[in-house]
């Protein structure tokens, strides 16, 4: 990969986290439109609580974390860094196994330098 | 727009997983047949972006919000068939770890979140790239505008699949318009979000941008950073 490209993908991760810890806690948390039309057109009480409610990061906060802003914050930046090395993982992973799958001898496989 | 659990029968939850998986399938191979060595990172990142812009939530209404779904910017940023999958991680994420959006609707918001707005988004953008002029502005312009259509139109599959199979019986003619009329809203937001991230890139990095891959403009720049030792 180009330097200018790493240089990009730095970049764009660093804007990511700041929007993650500096502008998340200070979002909305009014209903969104589906919870908002769910409670006008009162179908919202089926709703069931969530299995995992009692998750260390359940509803974007972080457990013992007792700033509410703050733990708003890290979990953002929680967020955007485990989903972008699960991204890349995903991504990386299956062209690897495409790589393996269309070079039986495994000759030509992903991640050589080119 | 997450569902949560319980908002809709177990049949139609377990068909919509069926849906939302066999696309996810067939959206790994395309993906990984089209996209080239800097791919993984950069949809590493764009899948990372989506997350943290789906935190900021914006007030749309009285007392009501809404958060970019992503769909379109992901698949103008990416293509169709990454995009999808970018935002698709974003819902497993957030589902497992943070507790948004149910876990047995998880199938349900692959489709409504990833699936309808990334394809319905990129078909709008390529439609309205077609009509216009081949330049940086008609990107940014397509891609807000694409955004804009494909929150709505994710309203309205909701509405028809909450027909099918929704926990309560409801007129389907009021739920599809007070879903659409405040996705319109939301849209507005998503078409402004999205013009604007993609605006910042055409004017860094417009080679990266998968939806502008037409515009050969400023070759000698990039070239140029290619042979740089």
């Amino acid at each position: 990969m180009r330097a200018h490209t790493k240089l990009f993908i730095a970049a764009g991760l660093l804007v990511g986290l700041v929007l993650a810890l500096l502008l998340s806690p200070l979002a909305s948390s009014a209903p969104d439109g589906l919870e908002k039309v769910a409670a006008e057109e009162r179908f919202d009480g089926t709703v069931r609580d969530h299995d995992l409610a009692g998750s260390p990061l359940a509803d974007y906060g972080v457990r013992g974390v007792d700033n509410g802003r703050l733990s708003t914050g890290l979990a953002g930046v929680i967020g955007v860094l485990l989903t972008f090395g699960a991204g890349i993982a995903l991504f990386a992973g299956s062209r690897a196994l495409r790589a393996r799958a269309h070079s039986p001898s495994g000759g030509r496989a992903a991640g050589q330098p080119s | 727009m997450h569902v949560p659990d319980g908002f809709f029968n177990a049949g139609t939850s377990v068909a919509a997983g069926a849906v939302a998986a066999g696309t996810v399938t067939v959206c790994l191979k395309k993906a990984s047949a089209e996209l080239n060595d800097s791919a993984a990172p950069l949809a590493g990142l764009t899948a990372a972006f989506v997350f943290a812009l789906q935190m900021l939530n914006f007030p749309v209404a009285s007392g009501t919000s809404g958060h970019l779904l992503g769909g379109t910017l992901a698949a103008v940023l990416v293509g169709p068939w990454a995009g999808t999958l970018c935002v698709a991680l974003v819902l497993f994420v957030q589902a497992l770890l943070f507790a948004d959006g149910g876990l047995t609707a998880l199938g349900l918001n692959v489709v409504l979140i990833a699936i309808v707005p990334a394809f319905v988004g990129f078909a709008v953008f390529r439609l309205l790239r077609r009509a216009l002029p081949a330049n940086p502005g008609a990107v940014v312009g397509a891609s807000g505008f694409a955004a804009l259509v494909s929150v709505p139109t994710a309203a309205a599959v909701f509405a028809v699949l909450y027909g099918i199979g929704g926990a309560v019986d409801l007129s389907f003619g009021a739920l599809l318009g007070a879903m659409v009329g405040v996705h319109v809203l939301v849209g507005i937001g998503e078409g402004l979000i999205t013009a604007a991230v993609v605006s910042a890139i055409v004017a860094t990095r417009p080679d990266l941008i998968y939806g502008a891959t037409d515009l050969r403009y400023r070759p000698v720049t990039a070239r140029g950073a290619e042979v740089a030792p």
